[in-house]
């Protein structure tokens, strides 16, 4: 079973261009909804991660509950958001790439979030004081605070993606799956396997652990600087 | 922390991240003109690779469509249907869609073919059901031998089936003997074999899947009760002015003339020796 796995994974690798377009489909669709989470989430960490108000605890513990959303149910909820009777249906947005940004940015999101306030929360506050002493703006402290915590930052990103691409649930919900348009490594698994391929389900299944693989050794070698251990 | 020193983090950092998304948000925008037909149907008969053969021939005969399956559960396609998320229905649960029709959300229902269930088992077949052609009486003859039997528990079109056969049988499934996997068709199926249980099945799936369930084979078919009527609907425009009623009864109208017919009951033949559906557009069907 497991030769055969690895074999067929080799082979449609060889001799389908069918699954190139659909790895390149799901890296690009999780990429972009990491990168855009990454974008709302890093600035909203910093804030987060700085400042002290009440109820800022409580608002960490709300976010932090997030990374346990089920995909499902994101991906319900952002059918339900698009759907052509749903309030942004005259957007047209449901089975297209675009919507499943959407549902994995939502996904996506506490992890980026959660996790750079934790970052940016061990970074020693005697350094972000000394800086302000010495005369730095908030917008550079907050800089410096992004600097020192980068690595927890990186990990963020990357325990994100690693959610997104793996997540099922909410793309089949919003993207549907579709041959060509919306099909992505996980609804491809989830259909073979529906089919009873279940060794076409592994082969594909370890392309996309290989993919997960590749991509963080690529990280480990970018990452600048250690995680705080 | 062996940081300082090093140049902050500047803007130029942020340009892949902006350059990203504006090519996504502007990815696939480019929409033609072209008429866009969204289809809701249910697993197994996207798994059975009908629509691989139905939607290429369509859109030869009618160019200028481009067509879309959407594969849920029967459940989730009526609901589907109802929230305006497909243009044409094509699903086999001839009440639900009736009562869909007449809640106003569909727009006539149209009978397009039929695939049948059977029951398979183990070759050593316990109940002793092998030949019968009543499939309320192997029920009965299961149950009353407590063999092993595979239930999906899904509420599926499959499910549904099975429970009015349990019905006619008069039996009230239950006990150590009934399993319930609450899976789709090929994990029953799976599980069935390994268990060497009984199952319900539709025929398209336990043919192309027959390689990979070691000792199971077909023991009853043929009973008008195990006929599985398939149903195409337009979804009403009056309850959904966003649908593409033209684009769907374009489709309806080609899955019910000579040519559509024609490649439903083609379809499978060659693979497996016989059709997996049998088209019956405008004889209403058997139930």
């Amino acid at each position: 079973m497991i030769r055969e796995t690895f074999s067929q994974a080799l082979s449609m690798l060889a001799g389908d261009p069918q699954v190139w377009e659909i790895i390149l489909r799901s890296l690009v669709v999780s990429g972009t909804a990491v990168l855009s989470a990454a974008l709302v989430g890093i600035p909203l960490g910093l804030l987060l991660g700085l400042s002290r108000f009440r109820g800022r605890g409580a608002v960490v513990t709300l976010v932090n509950t997030g990374m346990a959303l089920p995909p499902v149910v994101v991906g319900l909820f952002v059918y339900l958001l698009l759907s052509r009777s749903g309030p942004l249906g005259s957007l047209g947005l449901l089975y297209t790439k675009q919507a499943m940004v959407a549902a994995q940015l939502v996904m996506a999101l506490p992890f980026v979030l959660g996790i750079t306030v934790t970052g940016i929360g061990s970074v020693p506050r005697e350094l972000l004081m000394q800086a302000r002493s010495l005369g730095a703006g908030r917008l550079q402290v907050a800089l410096l605070a992004l600097r020192e915590a980068r690595a927890l930052v990186m990990l963020a990103l990357v325990a994100g993606m690693g959610r997104v691409i793996a997540e099922v649930g909410a793309v089949m919900m919003v993207g549907g799956n579709f041959r060509g348009e919306t099909q992505v490594m996980t609804t491809a698994i989830m259909e073979e396997v529906r089919k009873g391929n279940y060794s076409l389900g592994l082969a594909l299944g370890l392309i996309l652990l290989t993919i997960a693989l590749a991509a963080n050794t690529l990280m480990m070698r970018l990452k600048p600087g250690r995680l705080p251990v | 922390m062996p940081a300082h020193g090093r140049k902050p983090v500047t803007l130029a950092w942020w340009l892949p991240f902006l350059a990203a998304i504006l090519a996504v948000a502007t990815w696939g925008c480019g929409g033609a003109a072209e008429s866009n037909i969204l289809i809701a149907s249910t697993t197994s008969t996207y798994d059975s690779g009908l629509f691989d053969v139905l939607l290429p021939a369509f859109t030869a005969d009618n160019p200028g469509y481009t067509v879309r399956v959407n594969a849920v559960g029967t459940g989730e396609a009526l609901e589907l249907g109802r929230r305006c998320d497909a243009d044409v229905l094509l699903v086999h649960a001839p009440e639900a869609e009736e009562q869909f029709v007449a809640a106003g959300y569909g727009i006539e229902r149209h009978p397009i073919m039929y695939n049948d269930f059977v029951i398979v088992g183990p070759g050593s077949d316990p109940a002793g059901i092998a030949g019968g052609q009543d499939a309320a009486a192997a029920f009965g003859e299961i149950a009353a031998a407590g063999a092993g039997f595979m239930s999906r528990g899904d509420d599926s079109g499959t499910h549904k089936k099975e429970q009015k056969i349990w019905a006619a049988a008069g039996v009230d499934p239950a006990g150590d003997w009934y399993h319930v996997t609450g899976q789709g068709m090929g994990a029953t199926l799976r599980a069935a074999a390994e268990k060497a249980a009984y199952t319900l099945t539709d025929r398209g799936t336990f043919l192309s899947m027959r390689g990979n369930l070691p000792g199971l084979v077909i023991l009853v078919e043929g009973d008008p009760l195990l006929f599985n009527q398939y149903g195409a609907i337009a979804v009403n425009p009056e309850n959904c002015p966003q649908v593409n009623v033209e684009g769907a009864q374009a489709f309806i109208s080609w899955l019910e003339s000579d040519a559509g017919q024609q490649v439903i009951g083609d379809f499978g033949r060659e693979q497996y020796g016989r059709s997996l559906f049998v088209p019956d557009a405008g004889s209403g069907g058997p139930r």
